[in-house]
């Protein structure tokens, strides 16, 4: 790792204009993949800002009926909130499915949008990859390639995005509030991440010296149908093979609203609005999640080792919408697959 | 062609920035101490308080023995930097006893056998204060779930859970 | 008074290990320490160049780099390298010795500085250039470089021709991956130089291997060298040979005459040693009555290029079934890694699996029951050596562990079974291991306050070493086990063995045995030398140590307390060093058995595997404490289903590279994964195996638990899968 200055941000504005005014500097609020990533010599500010104490830690209701969420917010504090857990389960869920309770204790709400992938080679600085290195090759492509991507990916980068929060946030269709040197932005969350392209070094749309200060979250919260399902090598603490967040809104047996978004499968939580179209005013029943899952995979390429993700998400798509449709959500500490 | 390129890495120079004075309450003890704004809570507990009884198992929070509580919550103190836990309420192993009277959680896992090598012990009962404290865990299974933050190499995790129920029943 | 042996004790060591207080290898913070980080080298397989360490010597606190240009002096021959454990052929590792380059994260540059996180910092300003030669990593790939060694076991009749003729035939291979053992605790040593002498605090099941060790590497004599364990973080087998970091620290210490401590970070200790990968080829000829008319079991291993490491995946096959025609064969694969080595159950673990899942598949093709099968092959003789067991309650294990898992209510057919989405699979295998024992030398010194010191250099890895002890020597002295403490880990310490292969337990309880023996008749000689003693005339053997007193065995009336003993003879302590016996006849097999039942759940669409119910039957003689005995087979069916599900070492080829060398992506099971394992332990006496009947049970727990769960997988889903780890992709054809 290289030596790094620190600093404390006061207030939003004054965390801005200390990551202006330093190119190499970098926020950080909870850590947990940040140091991981400066001491595997991933990351290399020169400079951290510490925005932990920034005050952006409450969890609002909005005038139009949806929740602002600050971007400091521990990620236990935003899933175990009443009003998320009442009306926004898909999101505790999806929270509670990601890393360990430690992690969770620690790791910002903004922080958890930023977090990087988790591809063996991105993180070896000993082989190749565009990612860290633009333009040395991407070594996952012929390489140990069972977690990366695909769907979405490019000739020069097949990384996942990591996080379980985001492939909920998705779902929901929350905002990203961002504030830099020329004020204060929205960005829909379909926005905010990006397809690795020609520009796999970048995550997402968030400029450097712009700062997350909140998420907000649409009136509706799917709170009686929806379920996370999350697939992984071992039955907790592990990143997903392939997540599913499920939400529908039912008259009766016909689909009226569906949200459908994919973890573990592409560069960023993974939508498709002809997926989420082709549910509506359709029975909620196999058929109909089958051709959503197919819609949804369209595209879908594998690498060799991930070749299964395909299969294995349609047939996780079909069974968390099944799961959504029925008012069963996946249970997060009973492993049996409902 | 993918893989046949090499990473290059950057030539660095050395300018290191000076030490930080700190201020941490640890185990009801005001210590004051300066770190490097890289040395990481667990470090600084183990290397400059020695304060041993935190363990280090892997460094990036993949492992969860170098749990600690903050303010209450249990948190990794490898992925921690001291310098951002300046006044900070910092709990160890060390002390959880009371005036020689072992913390509840600490005798159920030597009457379980909770434990075999040692190592992830620590992490593993600062974590169950934890979760006792937050209170989500009624069932195994849940406990089993919450619980997962924690790698026992040596496969205690039955008597891990059976531990946590004694130190339930018995509060 | 109750006796301590065969009790629930919990561990002496137990406070000292929930409060924080045991300290490990890397926390002995000494003044003045050193701290050393070491950069590893970025290519499996060439020359250093060059490095240069100007910048990281620039950094303020770095006192020194050292490199193979500029380290102390160290030994310049083979036999000076060679541990305990080495392999006999091979030419061992030297650390930091000259500019060749053996595998990936070798050693290049030892940083040395005032802390731990200069030391870190500035070892990424070491810049290091190589001359890269080809590599191969890949056994797969390399396969037909193979070489035969001396197999351990013997052929007996014509197997090739048997298993052609045989009615019923099963021939398959089975892989398992390269594991790493990764205990908790990292790889630390911290060396400290006083006048001369070297005193070192190292992660090591084998604290006297390691002080010779360091005395042939460094051509000091044994009494400048003193090596102290403690407490172990988890060996497993990756502790027993010495490993490169405590030469590091010593050279460190060396260099600077101050104390160094080196602790490896996690993904530094993906080059140390591994189980090997193993390609395990079975072929089982049976009679269509379900007899085996022929065994064939062939194993090819991955060792490095400098070193033959292999241990024995073939033979136990002869310990469990009968069969008149047998042919093993062991074959060799070097690759450009480091040399691989022992881990918990080494071969067995294996060769076992391999074995067990070939026996299943026999089964289903004679339409036997498993368990049924395995009685009919049932074996009261080791086929090998043609000789009986001093003790072998396997048939009882298969029992006892059928009925408490309920296995008379499995359906036989693949797929028959199922719960909702889950198919439910119900599989069993057998275990087996050796009951080994060592020579160790046991100290004992009684004070005349009734309190007994019980030492040997032995170290407690965590398997409840320091429990047994005091309770053997508890009740061979009459003391409450309050009254004895056990010193352990240091290489002053009198002689004993690395502890591993499960022969710690047999090898100083019977030395205690002896010992305590010895004590008591000094003590007898006191006693008799009171005035009008009652035990005048009595033999050592015709008096006991009971509560505090010598007592007569024949008349518990006459009796004379320790103490007053003692104190009429002056005697302030009596010291006494007593070696077990460690039988040299052959005349018996000496083994622990164990049969274990699994049950999984599968998730029929998605391939989703959960281990719901394990329950493990072992029998291995005395079990000295139900405690720490059962979490010593409970954890290694933890081990079991970590290497069914989860364990992999992912190699990238191309780079020769571990992919995974971090705890999150080398999946080890965590709490979630684990739900009810029964242990039952067989009660098997047995007086010919050793004085005190005990057998040993660190690597039985594991054996045979990956391939239990394998067959349960197969009963569950009707897809046989023989490659290990058993991942829902291997399970479930997606398309």
């Amino acid at each position: 790792m290289i030596p790094f200055q620190y600093a404390r941000a006061n207030d939003v504005a004054d965390a801005i204009k200390q990551i202006a005014a330093d190119p190499s500097a970098k926020f950080i609020a909870g850590g947990t993949n940040l140091i991981d990533l400066i001491k595997y010599d991933v990351e290399e500010p020169t400079r951290l800002i510490d925005i932990s104490h920034l005050p952006l830690r409450s969890i609002e209701q909005t005038s139009t009926g949806g929740v602002l969420i600050g971007a400091m917010v521990p990620n236990t504090d935003l899933a175990y909130h009443p009003m998320i857990e009442e009306r926004y389960p898909l999101l505790a869920r999806a929270i509670m499915s990601g890393a360990s309770q430690q992690l969770r204790n620690m790791a910002s709400t903004g922080g958890n949008l930023l977090q990087r992938t988790r591809c063996f080679y991105f993180y070896d600085t000993a082989t190749p990859c565009n990612k860290r290195e633009p333009g040395s090759g991407c070594s996952a492509i012929d390489g140990v390639n069972r977690i990366n991507a695909v769907l979405g990916t490019s000739q020069a980068c097949i990384a996942t995005h990591p996080s379980d929060m985001c492939v909920a946030l998705a779902a929901l269709d929350a905002t990203v509030h961002v504030a830099g040197p020329a004020g204060a932005r929205t960005i829909a969350f379909a926005d905010f991440h990006r397809l690795p392209g020609n520009t796999p070094q970048r995550d997402t749309n968030l400029e450097p010296d712009e700062i997350i200060t909140a998420i907000e979250l649409p009136p509706k919260g799917f709170s009686a149908n929806y379920s996370y399902l999350k697939i992984r090598d071992r039955l907790s603490y592990a990143f997903a093979l392939v997540s599913v967040a499920a939400a529908l809104e039912l008259d009766g047996d016909t689909i009226k609203e569906a949200r459908l978004a994919l973890g573990g499968v592409a560069h960023k939580p993974w939508r498709s609005s002809a997926a989420e179209a082709a549910l509506l005013g359709k029975r909620a029943d196999a058929t109909a999640f089958a051709q959503a899952a197919d819609w949804l995979l369209h595209g879908a390429k594998g690498y060799g080792h991930n070749n299964f993700k395909i299969g294995l998400a349609r047939r996780a798509i079909v069974r968390t919408l099944g799961q959504a449709a029925r008012g069963m959500p996946q249970s997060l500490s009973d492993k049996k697959i409902r | 062609m993918a893989r046949s390129g090499t990473a290059k890495r950057v030539t660095r120079t050395a300018s290191v920035p000076e030490k930080i004075p700190i201020r941490l309450t640890v185990n009801g003890n005001q210590m004051e101490l300066r770190v490097a704004p890289w040395t990481t809570l667990l470090d600084a507990l183990r290397d400059h308080l020695d304060l041993t009884g935190t363990k280090k198992g892997c460094d990036h929070g993949q492992c969860g023995a170098c749990t600690v509580l903050v303010d209450g919550r249990r948190i990794s103190s490898c992925l921690t930097l001291a310098v951002m836990k300046e006044g900070a309420e910092i709990i160890t192993i060390e002390g959880l006893a009371r005036d020689g009277v072992l913390h509840p959680l600490q005798q159920a896992f030597i009457d379980q056998d909770a434990f075999q090598c040692g190592y992830c012990t620590s992490g593993q009962i600062c974590s169950g204060v934890g979760l006792l404290a937050e209170g989500k865990a009624r069932t195994p299974n849940e406990i089993r779930e919450l619980m997962s933050g924690n790698i026992c190499r040596c496969g205690a995790y039955p008597n891990i859970v059976a531990a946590i129920l004694q130190a339930m029943e018995r509060s | 008074m109750t006796s301590y042996i065969g009790s629930a004790t919990s561990r002496v060591d137990g406070r000292a290990k929930v409060t924080g207080e045991a300290r490990y290898a890397g926390e002995f913070n000494v003044p003045g320490l050193v701290h050393g980080y070491v950069v590893e080298s970025t290519i499996p397989k060439g020359r250093v160049v060059r490095i240069d360490t100007g910048g990281a010597l620039e950094v303020d606190g770095v006192l020194e780099v050292l490199t193979h240009r500029n380290r102390p002096p160290m030994a310049d021959n083979d036999l000076a390298y060679k541990d305990e454990v080495a392999p006999e052929k091979g030419s061992p590792y030297r650390p930091l010795y000259d500019d060749r380059i053996l595998f990936t994260g070798q050693p290049v540059a030892l940083v040395l500085a005032d802390d731990w996180e200069t030391a870190r910092v500035a070892a990424s300003m070491v810049k290091v250039e190589y001359q890269k030669e080809p590599h191969v990593t890949d056994l797969h790939a390399e396969r037909s470089r193979a070489f035969a060694i001396d197999a351990p076991e013997k052929p007996r009749g014509d197997a090739a021709k048997a298993f052609a003729s045989a009615a019923v035939r099963h021939a398959a291979e089975y892989f398992i991956p390269t594991e790493h053992h990764n205990p908790m605790e990292l790889f630390a040593s911290t060396a400290i130089w006083e006048d001369g002498r070297l005193t070192v605090y190292d992660k090591t099941q084998g604290v006297q291997n390691v002080q010779k060790y360091l005395c042939g590497v460094f051509k000091m004599k044994p009494d400048e060298v003193r090596v102290m364990s403690p407490y172990m973080g988890g060996g497993f087998g990756a502790g027993l040979r010495p490993q490169y970091q405590v030469v590091l620290a010593v050279l460190g210490a060396r260099a600077l005459k101050r104390p160094v401590r080196v602790m490896l970070t996690r993904t530094q200790m993906y080059a140390l040693g591994y189980r090997p990968a193993s390609i395990e080829r079975l072929a089982l000829g049976a009679s269509s009555g379900g007899t085996l008319e022929s065994m064939q079991h062939e194993t090819i291993a991955v060792t490095s290029q400098f070193e033959e490491f292999a241990r024995n995946d073939t033979g136990w096959g002869n310990l469990l079934y009968k069969s008149p025609n047998a042919k093993f064969e062991h074959r060799l694969v070097k690759l450009d890694l480091p040399t691989s080595c022992d881990m918990r159950a080494p071969g067995a673990a294996t060769g076992v699996y391999a074995l067990e899942c070939a026996m299943d598949e026999l089964a289903i093709a004679l339409k036997t029951d498993p368990v049924q099968l395995r009685l009919q092959c049932y074996s009261d003789r080791n086929q090998g050596e043609d000789v009986p067991y001093t003790s072998k309650q396997l048939r009882e294990c298969y029992r006892q562990g059928a009925a408490e898992f309920g296995w008379d209510k499995r359906n036989a057919e693949p797929r028959s079974m199922r719960e909702g989405s889950e198919l439910v699979g119900w599989g069993m295998a057998s275990g087996v291991w050796e009951a080994l024992q060592m020579p160790a030398t046991v100290r004992i010194v009684l004070t005349a306050n009734g309190h007994a010191e019980v030492a040997t250099a032995a170290s407690d890895i965590g398997t409840g070493t320091y429990t047994i002890m005091a309770q053997v020597a508890a009740d061979m002295l009459g003391l409450p086990i309050d009254n004895i403490s056990v010193k352990l880990g240091d290489s002053t310490l009198p002689q004993c063995p690395l502890e591993g292969g499960s022969w710690i337990a047999s090898s100083v309880c019977n030395a205690i045995a002896n010992t305590a023996r010895a004590v008591r008749g000094d003590l007898l000689k006191l006693a008799k030398g009171m005035k009008d003693s009652p035990l005048a005339g009595a033999g050592v053997d015709e008096v006991a140590l009971i509560d505090g007193k010598i007592v007569s065995k024949r008349d518990a009336n006459r009796a004379v307390s320790i103490a007053s003993a003692m104190q009429s003879g002056n005697a302030e302590r009596i010291t006494r060093e007593e070696v077990n016996k460690v039988d040299e006849d052959k005349s018996h097999a000496r083994n622990v058995h164990s049969a274990i039942f699994a049950e999984v759940k599968v998730d029929e669409e998605l391939g989703v595997i959960r281990v719901t119910r394990v329950v493990n039957a072992v029998a291995a003689g005395r079990i000295l404490n139900l405690k720490t005995a059962h979490s010593q087979i409970m954890g290694g069916v933890v081990w079991g289903i970590g290497m069914a599900l989860h364990e992999e070492t992912l190699f990238d080829h191309h780079f020769g590279r571990v992919m995974n060398a971090n705890i999150a992506e080398y999946h080890v099971p965590v709490n979630a994964d684990i739900h009810d394992i029964k242990v039952i332990f067989v009660e098997e006496p047995d007086e010919i195996v050793n004085p005190l009947g005990i057998k040993g049970l660190g690597e039985i727990g594991i054996v045979g638990v990956a391939a239990a769960i394998a067959n349960a997988v197969y009963h569950a889903t009707g897809k046989r899968v023989r490659d290990l780890p058993i991942t829902l992709d291997k399970v479930v054809q997606f398309e």
